[in-house]
């Protein structure tokens, strides 16, 4: 050190201690500086806890600075070396290792969790959520599911409550005033964040009061004022934070809540500074980041000698995802008497927005759901100039979006799959005793009766004619079987039918339909785990022959290619097979798989034999294909081995029927270039495990999956897809797409009855999974030795005349 | 003209192609007896011998109408298909064409 050099100590090596570091380094301000940090890691991203808890991000990822980094520029730093106290006068802070002189000291000592006084407060199993350590023991319970009760509804206990809930753990937030995050927001915002907390599966209680936290040694339950006990094998404490002042109170400094700063962040002592969470400014202690660093900037300038820097409060305006969910708040969102309130607010949609104005000025607002008018909003209220259009500048103005269909010309073909015209729809439903619901459209003009994408189109035409279909009761599985499934179920098993013609014949019409025949074989093979009686005239013809007809009566042919990945000798072979048999066109499939097009049925047999492949399943309502990415084998931003997981999947799933066909998908980190997000199942690889998604599509309409679990291991998202396909396999309605059949029950409903089951329903749901599976043979090997006369004529020609 | 279709070749609820005198015949049994009918859907040409049987009726597995193997009529379809007599004689299906 040279002999002008000043020492500068800063306690605290949080995100704002970094940031002052920062500015300094920046303004090469001539400091040697000396960092005391209590942790034994240094400054990470504090705010980053809540995605290393939901598992989006690794302990490695949240360090602010590697080690080398304050090593480069000259600064000491102490990791585990606490400041025991400060001696203002004598320019001294004592450490366990011997003291540290300064110059000038910065206090940025941040602030600690407030534990209220709650008796069993201090059992085992009640933690925080502040440090690196609180998420490990955190995670540590989450691994084995169970209850988990978040006390405080501030955004630090539903970020917590949030990455719970994505560890599999059912979450209870219990907050003490009546509505979530009353700092930021206003009940209308904080009741419209508490619905789509809710829809997530989140349990909410407001103006709940803890009385105490019981249990043996460790948590067991949280008991509230209203004697009501909630079942807790983890507590989690977020009710605030308490600036951290006992160095400065010790020393003899002014502190009221937290250590009292000017505007030049400078405490009672001289030569003493503070920043951040522990410092009081004009009787406020900030907890949000943005004011926090604009005070580092500040004093940075004043270290550096700039003696006109001073830390003047704005408007605070933040920018929050609360939980998943998209929250903006500035200003006072809760009017003062005077006030004028602009307020949208669309429930079922998530969406809340709201200004406060007073003397056309800009002085609050609130979004939730949707963040369009955030920057203009920022704008407005940093300004304080005149608002001239309040609608605009929620984004108010658009025309509403017209009922499907009403924009289409009356000779537009609305079903593609059938050929139907809006006319023909409209003709059905303007007739006498015209149609009054989608099914008796579907029944009369045959429009949405193939693949249903239509249907919502359908539904708009029925609103236009100012029909509203009425949601019909549990309707019977078909007219030739006029039986709710459940009650059908319950008389199969019972009665020992395992065909669908013994159903029919004994519960039935004795016939059955095209409709209710495929329908029943594959409730039977669901219900019966395999074990029922195939048979093939209840099937339709892909399943008899294993191939997918085509509209010109030939088949096309795919085989399973596990995980879209290949060799160079089984693309030789399909190549040759192509050939020998003249094969109409070869097509790679949007699920990463080979389509040989133009089949004749009399060759199915010899083709399979000669490709030597296990059936693709492409031709019916099973488990289709698994799409990966190359994943962390050979791609550099890979985070997860997702080729062996997409094929071990595969393996796992093939040869089961299921309601309707199940495309999957596995990707090796968030940019998912395997588009799993739009899959029936989907995963993707995040730092330290996997993210399990549902019922996304990308067809007619496109719908992003649901999050349904985070695990930590391979095994376990083996597990869990093999969990949720056998709950899809068993609850689903015949032909009901899982992004149909999980939005219908709801995410938390389906989530409830598979990832967070209780053990011993999902050991049952492994169970007649298994056994289904080992139950599934390729039929490509099975049928041409059993059945080869299913692929011939009866009679060849002509000449076989008798 | 008369084609004798061996039993041998045909089985209960699901139809077989049947070439002769020219044409594309499919050929079903069903509870109430064999049945002859033009092998092609008027609708869209698809295989009738390929769909599912209930009854007396079949279904195209391509759209999914629904034909009727005594009257070939066709569901949503003007147009009928062609019905053949059909009988069991013997080892075999006799169709009279």
């Amino acid at each position: 050190m040279t002999a002008t050099e000043r020492r500068l100590a800063i306690v605290g090596n949080g995100m704002v201690c970094v940031s002052l570091l920062d500015h300094l380094v920046r303004f090469d301000a001539g400091w040697r500086v000396t960092v005391l940090g209590e942790e034994p890691r240094p400054a990470y991203d504090r705010i980053g806890l809540s995605q290393l808890l939901a598992g989006e991000r690794a302990e490695a990822d949240l360090a602010l600075r590697g080690g080398g980094w304050y090593e480069e520029h000259g600064i000491e730093l102490h990791t585990g070396r606490p400041a025991l106290a400060l001696d203002p006068c004598r320019r001294r802070l004592e450490t366990p290792s011997g003291p540290v002189e300064f110059d000038a000291c910065v206090l940025a000592t941040g602030s600690l969790p407030f534990v209220p006084p709650i008796p069993g407060a201090a059992l085992d199993g009640v933690l925080g959520f502040r440090t690196v350590d609180d998420v490990a023991a955190m995670l540590e319970r989450a691994r084995d599911g169970g209850d988990a009760v978040v006390i405080g509804g501030g955004l630090l206990g539903l970020e917590a409550a949030r990455g719970l809930l994505g560890r599999g753990m059912r979450v209870t937030v219990v907050h003490l005033v009546d509505r979530l995050m009353e700092r930021q927001l206003d009940h209308g915002a904080a009741g419209v964040l508490r619905d789509e907390l809710e829809r997530m599966g989140m349990r909410v209680l407001l103006g709940a009061s803890t009385s105490r936290i019981a249990g043996r040694g460790r948590a067991e339950s949280v008991v509230l004022a209203d004697g009501t006990a909630l079942p807790a094998d983890l507590v989690v404490i977020c009710v605030g934070v308490k600036p951290n002042v006992a160095l400065a109170a010790a020393a003899g400094l002014d502190v009221g809540r937290g250590i009292r700063v000017d505007d030049h962040l400078d405490t009672s002592a001289p030569g003493v500074h503070a920043v951040g969470e522990c410092a009081e400014h004009e009787g406020v202690a900030y907890g949000l980041v943005a004011p926090l660093y604009e005070q580092a900037a500040v004093l940075a300038r004043r270290l550096a000698g700039d003696r006109a820097a001073r830390f003047r409060p704005r408007v605070t305006a933040t920018r929050l995802k609360v939980a998943g969910v998209d929250v903006f708040a500035g200003g006072r969102t809760v009017p003062e008497a005077g006030d004028q309130e602009v307020l949208l607010r669309d429930d079922g949609g998530g969406v809340y927005k709201k200004l406060v104005l007073r003397d056309d000025a800009l002085v609050g607002a609130a979004l939730v759901g949707d963040l369009g008018p955030m920057a203009a909003l920022a704008d407005a209220l940093g300004g304080g100039g005149r608002v001239r259009d309040r609608l605009a500048l929620l984004g108010v103005g658009a025309e509403p979006a017209p009922p499907a269909g009403a924009d289409l010309p009356d000779h537009a073909v609305v079903c593609g799959c059938n050929g139907v015209t809006k006319a023909a729809i409209l003709a059905a439903i303007g007739a006498e005793d015209g149609c009054r619901s989608r099914q008796c459209v579907a029944r009369c003009t045959r429009a949405s009766s193939s693949c249903g994408s239509c249907g919502p189109v359908v539904d708009g035409l029925l609103g236009l004619a100012g029909v509203h279909a009425a949601a019909p009761a549990a309707p019977d599985v078909c007219g030739c079987l006029p039986l709710p499934r459940a009650a059908l179920r319950e008389r199969v098993l019972a009665l020992d039918l395992r065909s669908p013609s013994a159903v029919l014949a004994s519960l039935g019409d004795g016939v059955g339909c095209h409709r209710c025949r495929p329908a029943l074989s594959y409730y039977l093979d669901v219900w019966w785990c395999g074990e029922h009686r195939e048979e093939s005239a209840s099937r339709h013809v892909n399943d008899r022959v294993h191939a997918n007809i085509q509209r010109d009566g030939t088949f096309s042919v795919v085989p399973r290619i596990r995980g879209g990945v290949t060799s160079p000798a089984e693309l030789r072979r399909i190549a040759d097979v192509a050939e020998r048999f003249g094969v109409g066109a070869v097509k790679i499939t949007g699920g990463q798989r080979i389509d040989l097009l133009g089949v004749r049925k009399e060759d199915l047999p010899a083709v399979w034999a000669a490709l030597g492949m296990p059936s693709g399943h492409a031709y019916t309502k099973a488990v289709r294909t698994v799409k990966s990415c190359v994943g962390s084998d050979w791609c550099r931003f890979g985070v997860g081995d997702s080729t062996d997981l997409a094929i071990r999947l595969e393996s796992l799933l093939e040869g089961l029927y299921t309601p309707h066909k199940l495309k999957l998908g596995v990707t090796g980190c968030p940019r998912n270039c395997a588009e799993v997000t739009v899959k029936d199942l989907g995963i993707v690889a995040v730092v330290g495990g996997w993210e399990l998604y549902v019922a996304g599509a990308a067809g007619m309409t496109v719908r992003k999956a649901d999050l349904l679990c985070t695990v930590a291991t391979a095994e376990a998202a083996l597990d869990e897809s093999a969990i949720a396909v056998q709950r899809y396999r068993e609850d689903a309605e015949y032909l009901e797409r899982m992004y149909h059949y999980v939005p219908r029950v709801g995410i938390e409903a389906f989530r409830a009855a598979t990832a967070g089951a209780p053990a011993e329903a999902r050991a049952g749901l492994l169970e007649r999974f298994r056994r289904s599976r080992a139950r599934a043979a390729d039929p490509w090997r099975a049928v041409p030795a059993a059945d080869g006369d299913r692929f011939r004529r009866a009679l060849a020609a002509a000449g076989d005349m008798a | 003209m008369s084609v004798a279709v061996p039993l041998a070749g045909l089985r209960p609820g699901e139809g077989r192609l049947v070439s002769a005198g020219g044409r594309e015949i499919a050929v079903f049994l069903t509870p109430s007896g064999p049945r002859a009918i033009d092998a092609r859907c008027p609708h869209a040409g698809g295989p009738l011998q390929d769909g599912l049987v209930c009854g007396t009726r079949v279904t195209c597995p391509l759209h999914l109408r629904r034909v009727d193997l005594d009257t070939g009529s066709v569901e949503d379809c003007a147009e009928r298909v062609r019905c053949y007599p059909a009988r069991i004689a013997g080892d075999a299906v006799l169709l009279d064409l």
